[in-house]
């Protein structure tokens, strides 16, 4: 069952045809052997995992009515705080924080049966685009281990990807969900903002941040989604909206389906495979009765300017909190230094580098005199980048285009930040405008003699994931021999 | 005259040092110059944002226009002090302990 999606296995458990105990096990044991090789996990939950699985396999033998993800085991980033073991961000900062409460989408999880099997590693507090940013080792991808996994939700991916757990959560900021997903060949959404509760989330940007799932199908994140998302009276961004049931209807294609098609997404700068998919993906729709109309983004280009003024402004204030006092990573002072030294060693040698560098942009960005020319003009960008979703989204129920511009790359080949920052034009601005989107695969290109996942990507307006998730799960379904040909070199 | 500056990506070693210090980041001196050449690189493609038409639009700092929520006025248990203080990076009873940084008789 490792390879089934979390529908199914959920399915398999509830009916006694496969039991949760062995599925889980099976996991763990997959993880004990690839991790050293892949380093997905900070670390598992074996004792705990196993518990809490053979007490749902006792329920089903019983007849006992069972909740929608009833023994199925998830992995959780690990900047989503959890009572079990740790809460690192990938940083020495919080090497040995281990968090007093759930986040409320980790409790929710739970509270829908799913099994905590651990914590995967990311870009060190969701800063990065590759995995390789990560205090406890870079995370390799599992269909080429030369390769990065993309990310942040780096360890997230290449777990579902690999087969050592049934599905994951990540947190997607400026694409840290979707981009590793597409080049993990896995399907990974970002809610609309508000969709899911960030309490228990560690904040980055907080007006761009939102919890979504990474997982094996389309089915899978829509039936996430629905045990994650509502209104939360400890997050106060939330919507004011009940809980998705996207999980009843994503089986069923949207009628007359228009998909839109931003001219700038097709861009020479891609990969011409990337490209390919995407017009492979607009010809399996229109096979399937939709409408392809050509859409119109200009502000694509300006994203990235965007989105490095509000990310890292909003990134400086949240880290500041980590002063060395209260809890994370303290410096030790020689006789005679100050307080500033000790709150400035303290976050020298718990941050790495590109998490200074965020802070120092973001704090050179709001320092005074640039406030105007940065913050407050990105401010007015980002209500333009909206304004013109909007204008695209009067003429089409999705935008279809590329999750990232290059299938996986090798490690350090964006060595330099800003080579880094640009593989996020494509799926930035969905943050911006705080709308939905997906990546799910799309095929496969071959370097090197080995196949890496395609992704593409689709977007809809804010809470339209209904939407959104049956447009996808139309594509799965046109796309599941092509995606079928090849599958990743290191799997359980 | 600063956004001048800033949009000439005239970034110097000084601004930043004095950004290190305003985010209480201790850089050596060794590594400033590497800092500002990454700085600069991103601050000059960001420079991008001057080509946008931005007159009479009003700045969005948050995706969705909402108010704020009220909880009702009813006391609820915090954290208990064990939780908190089994992070931190040193306790003395039902306290942080912090160096001392004061000199005798400040």
């Amino acid at each position: 069952m490792q390879h089934a999606d979390l529908t199914a296995l959920r399915d398999a458990i509830a009916t006694g045809a496969a039991s949760a105990e062995a599925a889980c096990a099976a996991m763990l044991d997959a993880a004990d052997r690839l991790n050293p090789v892949l380093n997905a996990y900070h670390e598992t939950f074996r004792d705990h995992a196993l518990a809490e699985a053979r007490a749902v396999d006792a329920d089903a033998r019983a007849g006992r009515p069972l909740p929608p993800l009833a023994g199925v085991p998830v992995a959780v980033k690990d900047n989503i705080a959890t009572v079990l073991g740790h809460t690192t961000c990938s940083s020495r900062m919080l090497g040995n924080y281990r968090s007093p409460f759930d986040a409320s989408a980790v409790e929710r999880l739970r509270s829908a049966g799913a099994v905590t099997i651990g914590k995967t590693n990311l870009d060190e507090f969701a800063m990065g685009s590759s995995g390789e940013h990560c205090h406890w080792g870079p995370v390799r991808n599992p269909w080429d281990t030369a390769r990065v996994p993309g990310g942040s939700s780096a360890g997230s991916a290449a777990a579902v990807a690999a087969g050592l757990c049934a599905a994951a959560i990540g947190s997607d900021t400026g694409g840290s969900i979707r981009q590793p997903a597409s080049l993990c060949g896995i399907v990974g959404l970002k809610p609309t903002y508000g969709r899911v509760s960030r309490w228990g989330l560690v904040a980055f940007g907080s007006s761009l941040d939102q919890v979504g799932p990474m997982t094996r199908s389309v089915r899978d994140a829509a039936l996430m989604l629905d045990c994650m998302s509502g209104l939360d009276a400890r997050d106060s961004t939330t919507a004011d909206r009940p809980a998705t049931a996207l999980a009843a209807t994503v089986e069923r294609p949207v009628e007359g389906l228009r998909v839109g098609i931003p001219r700038q997404y097709v861009s020479g700068a891609n990969d011409p495979e990337v490209n390919a998919a995407v017009q492979a993906a607009a010809d399996a729709y229109r096979a399937m009765g939709a409408t392809i109309v050509e859409a119109d983004l200009p502000l694509t280009d300006v994203g990235i300017s965007t989105y490095y003024v509000i990310a890292p402004a909003e990134a400086s204030s949240n880290l500041a909190r980590y002063d060395g006092i209260r809890y994370g990573h303290r410096a030790q002072l020689r006789p005679g230094e100050d307080l500033f030294t000790l709150y400035a060693r303290s976050r020298s040698e718990g941050f790495g580098p590109e998490v200074q560098r965020r802070i120092m942009l973001g704090t050179y960005m709001l320092s005074s005199g640039y406030y105007d020319a940065f913050y407050k003009r990105a401010l007015q960008v980002r209500r333009r980048i909206k304004e013109e979703f909007d204008r695209a989204f009067a003429e089409c129920d999705v935008l279809l285009g590329p999750t990232a511009p290059t299938p996986a790359f090798g490690f350090g080949a964006n060595a330099d930040p800003l080579a880094m920052y640009l593989c996020d034009v494509y799926t930035v601005n969905t943050n911006i405008a705080g709308i939905c989107g997906v990546s799910l695969p799309a095929g496969h290109a071959v370097r090197d003699g080995k196949h890496l996942p395609i992704g593409v990507q689709l977007q809809a307006n804010a809470f339209e994931e209904d939407r959104l998730l049956r447009a996808a799960r139309m594509l799965e379904r046109a796309f599941a021999e092509r995606n079928a040909k090849a599958r990743p070199a290191v799997s359980a | 005259m600063k956004e001048q500056e800033a949009r000439g990506n005239a970034l110097s070693a000084a601004q930043v040092a004095h950004v290190a210090k305003l985010a209480r980041l201790e850089v050596a001196p060794g590594r400033i110059e590497e800092y500002r050449t990454q700085l600069a690189a991103v601050l000059a493609h960001i420079a991008k944002l001057d080509a946008v038409d931005i007159a009479g639009t009003e700045p969005m700092a948050h995706p969705f226009e909402s108010s704020n929520r009220l909880d009702d006025d009813e006391p609820v248990e915090g954290l208990p002090i064990e939780a908190i203080l089994r992070n931190a990076p040193a306790a003395e009873g039902r306290f942080l302990a912090v160096p001392k940084v004061l000199a005798e008789g400040d």
